[in-house]
């Protein structure tokens, strides 16, 4: 038998106080925009299905928010558009019915256009918005040059990836289908290293990304498997159970596969454009991809190859960080500062489980390495992932 | 970006907090129309002399974590203890671990907060934290972050002690922290949000739930039970029990002439002990009392009484024994035959789901907070794992002491006696 708490009678009597103590707060609560100058550059917006109203069509130059309230009843956009009106200074998708999203962009003075677009199409409802000049500084005006430095060498270094993964990828199948396996096996981990460098823009292809790099635990009932895993099983098969090697025609099929679908990719790469927060997310993207499978040694789970691709996704992601690097460091030098330390701590640790070319297999990294490991990809993605943010801040 | 002063719940918020001693709490209710409060509104007070959590009225659930420090760099320790102390001070009163809130601030960023206490009040929220000696010196001996010579001289790893199967994935660590709260996801959500603030300065080296208090650290709590199913704790210091904690809990002035820093601190052992509760539960009802020397019903001693009476450990039995066996559990522990000491227990019973031949992973988190393990502790475990009829039933699978700093005043961060 429970007795009931003999907390019972205290509770009671404060019970009476609540309301007290209620009022108190709620005035503690009290919102900081009422009054101050910060408020000229804190504008709401109310987008109903048929208008679009900003609290002000002039604010100061600096750090604009937009509380954007959907008032309407389907999901709306919001835009400050410069004074051409196609030009995108900053926007908001995706408000629902009901939402509020906050947009700040930091803005220089000059002539700019507000556009709300209910229904996500068309022109929009737009108007005027002016902004005038004052104290608080604004970011360089240099920043869209180095915006379109960063997306194009991102566009680069993925297409260059793609390369030689087309490239490595065609001498693989080359060996596995004329069962040269030792080379196979030499080459495998080395083609795959171009694949998980831009592993977030190759998945992006939702077709192309199950074809060529499902696992075998990832399939669905009925769901046909190809790609690199399967091939790898079929090269290491030490850890399958009665496992039945594939014939040379099964080989030369899964092989022409794979080959077929890597030339579509670095097809259908050579038509991206990125924005800079999809290089920004990308690299933080990359790192979730090592902490969810490749520190725990599930993405390669026949090969024991697992260091190469976490290598390469730190690869990837660095190469993400480094293109908006110069933008951060404006914006917040300290994270910047902080994600290289993190992203260099990590490579200590990597670097010492190097052999030769490579790395070890993963069975060989002991319980502490492994963790130690783990600790770094999270001691680099609590940063990161403030990274986008900052870039568009 | 504008900051808010937010509150997880609009109603209860930071101008609610109670100051004054550990113990105080204040009261908010649930959101309007809302059926009667499930979760105890309780507050204490993260600052004080000694550390909330301590002679805190024992909550009823827990989460404990104990980290290894990564970082090499003893100012990104301070920066982190800081940062802790902030986020502490901010959860116990009920409000968002970090100022920008869990869904009030930037859409393109990460909340501040994880959001699972959205809602829900402070729940008598405590944390307590704690250093381990492993950070002050490494496995080498070697002084890690400048502290070596402020390292207490109790402060060592402890012996290994019969019956001791440690798990070191459950053992040891550089700093704990123990979060109790009478909502369980409130005490997780805190050591969650905790941890998320310390990647890259810490890493987590093991944790440990508790669903159930163990101990009553006030007379005004009724005594619980363990997994065998006995009141445990009965003869546990309370906190009214002033003149007790002061002579077996808190260190005092000239203790360890090295460690000044503990002074009003005190030291905290863990220990993790797993029951073989099926094979308890096939022990008839008179054996299990008389391993135990209590009553199961009432908890009362064998030797007669209530539960809160005297034990006659020389009263006769038959067999030319006394009732109260010599291997049983109350008399191998009663300070009557440990030199007078004491010790402030805080354990917290746990189930960790099953083992693989479908035993349950149970038992007792067993805390304690002590003077001085050296002599109120180390000699009490050692008697009880070589001669308490209860060691059939246990296996200690974790095991880890701390030395836990005294109180913080608003403005300094825990620990800071020890790093200035």
């Amino acid at each position: 038998m429970r007795k009931p708490l003999s907390l019972a009678a205290p509770l009671t009597a404060l019970l009476l106080a609540t309301p007290l103590l209620a009022a108190c707060t709620e005035n503690a609560d009290g919102d900081p925009k009422d009054g101050g100058t910060a408020d000229a550059r804190a504008l709401t917006v109310e987008s109903s299905d048929d208008a679009c109203t900003v609290s002000a069509d002039t604010a100061p130059a600096g750090t604009l928010t937009f509380d954007v309230t959907n008032t309407g009843s389907q999901v709306t956009e919001f835009y400050l558009l410069g004074e051409d009106g196609l030009r995108i200074v900053a926007e908001v998708e995706n408000i629902g019915p009901n939402l509020t999203r906050e947009l700040t962009a930091n803005v220089p003075a000059g002539t700019y256009v507000t556009a709300c677009k209910p229904g996500m199409k068309g022109e929009g409802i737009r108007a005027d918005f002016t902004v005038t000049e004052s104290d608080e500084p604004v970011t360089g005006t240099d920043d869209q040059a180095l915006v379109d430095q960063a997306v194009e060498g991102y566009a680069a270094y993925v297409e260059d990836q793609t390369e030689q993964l087309l490239e490595k990828t065609t001498q693989f199948v080359e060996l596995y289908k004329a069962k040269d396996d030792d080379a196979a096996r030499a080459l495998y981990p080395q083609a795959r290293t171009h694949w998980e460098r831009i592993e977030t823009v190759a998945e992006s292809f939702g077709d192309l990304d199950p074809k060529m790099d499902a696992r075998e635990a990832d399939l669905e009932p009925g769901q046909k498997w190809t790609g690199w895993h399967l091939i790898e099983k079929d090269l290491w098969p030490a850890r399958a159970e009665d496992y039945t090697p594939l014939t040379d025609a099964e080989r030369a099929t899964y092989a022409d596969d794979l080959l077929a679908n890597t030339t579509e990719l670095s097809e259908r790469v050579e038509e991206l454009t990125y924005t800079v927060d999809q290089i920004a997310n990308g690299s933080r993207g990359l790192l979730e991809e090592v902490a969810t499978g490749k520190v725990t040694g599930e993405e390669e789970y026949w090969s024991r190859t697992d260091l190469w691709d976490f290598q390469a996704n730190v690869d990837g992601a660095k190469v993400g960080f480094e293109g908006v690097e110069v933008i951060v460091s404006q914006k917040d030098p300290e994270l910047a500062e902080l994600i290289e330390t993190r992203f260099e701590e990590l490579q200590a640790l990597l670097d010492a489980q190097r052999v030769g070319d490579g790395f070890v297999s993963y069975d060989e990294l002991s319980e502490a390495d492994v963790k130690a490991l783990s600790d770094a990809v999270n001691a680099l993605s609590e940063p990161l992932s403030k990274l986008t943010a900052t870039v568009l801040s | 970006m504008p900051t808010y002063k937010v509150s997880r719940r609009g109603l209860l918020g930071g101008g609610a907090a109670a100051a004054g001693v550990a113990g105080a709490f204040a009261v908010g209710r649930a959101g309007e129309g809302a059926p009667a409060e499930v979760h105890q509104p309780l507050q204490y007070d993260f600052h004080g002399t000694h550390q909330a959590g301590i002679v805190t009225p024992a909550q009823d659930r827990l989460h404990f974590a104990a980290f290894d420090v990564t970082t090499t760099e003893r100012a990104d320790l301070v920066d982190l203890l800081q940062k802790w102390t902030e986020a502490a001070e901010r959860m116990t009163r009920g409000e968002y671990a970090g100022e920008g809130g869990a869904v009030e601030g930037a859409f393109n960023l990460p909340p501040d907060d994880t959001g699972e206490a959205i809602g829900l009040s402070s729940s008598g929220l405590t944390i307590t934290f704690g250093f381990g000696p492993s950070l002050f010196r490494d496995a080498e001996g070697k002084d890690r972050f400048g502290l070596a010579d402020r390292q207490p001289e109790a402060l060592r790893e402890l012996p290994h002690f019969p019956a001791d199967n440690l798990d070191p994935r459950r053992s040891y660590g550089d700093i704990c922290v123990q979060a109790c709260a009478n909502d369980p996801q409130v005490a997780v959500h805190a050591i969650r949000n905790l941890v998320r603030i310390g990647f890259g300065t810490v890493a987590v080296r093991w944790s440990q739930l508790g669903f159930g208090r163990t101990s009553t650290t006030s007379v005004s709590q009724d005594t619980p039970r363990n997994l065998f199913g006995f009141k445990d704790g009965t003869a546990n210091i309370k906190a009214e029990e002033t003149e007790d904690l002061e002579k077996h809990v808190w260190v005092a002035d000239g203790d360890d002439t090295k460690a000044d820093w503990l002074v009003g601190g005190s030291y905290l052992v863990a220990r993790r002990f797993n029951m073989t509760v099926e094979v308890w539960d096939r022990q008839p009802l008179g054996d299990q009392e008389s391993f135990v020397g209590r009553s199961k019903g009432t908890g009362a001693p064998l030797s007669g009484g209530g539960e809160f009476d005297d034990f006659d450990f020389d009263m006769p039995g038959s067999n030319d024994q006394t009732i109260i066996a010599a291997d049983a559990h109350v008399r191998l522990v009663h300070p009557d035959f440990n030199d007078g000491a004491r010790m402030l227990r805080r354990g917290y019973n746990f189930v960790d789901g099953s083992d693989a031949l479908g035993g349950l992973d149970a038992g007792l988190f067993f805390l304690a907070f002590v003077r001085n393990p050296d002599t109120h502790f180390i000699p009490i475990q050692n008697r009880m794992a070589t001669q308490d009829a209860l060691m059939e039933y246990l296996k200690v699978t974790g095991s880890a002491l701390f030395a836990v700093p005294p109180g913080t005043k608003p403005g300094e961060h825990v620990g800071q006696s020890l790093f200035a």
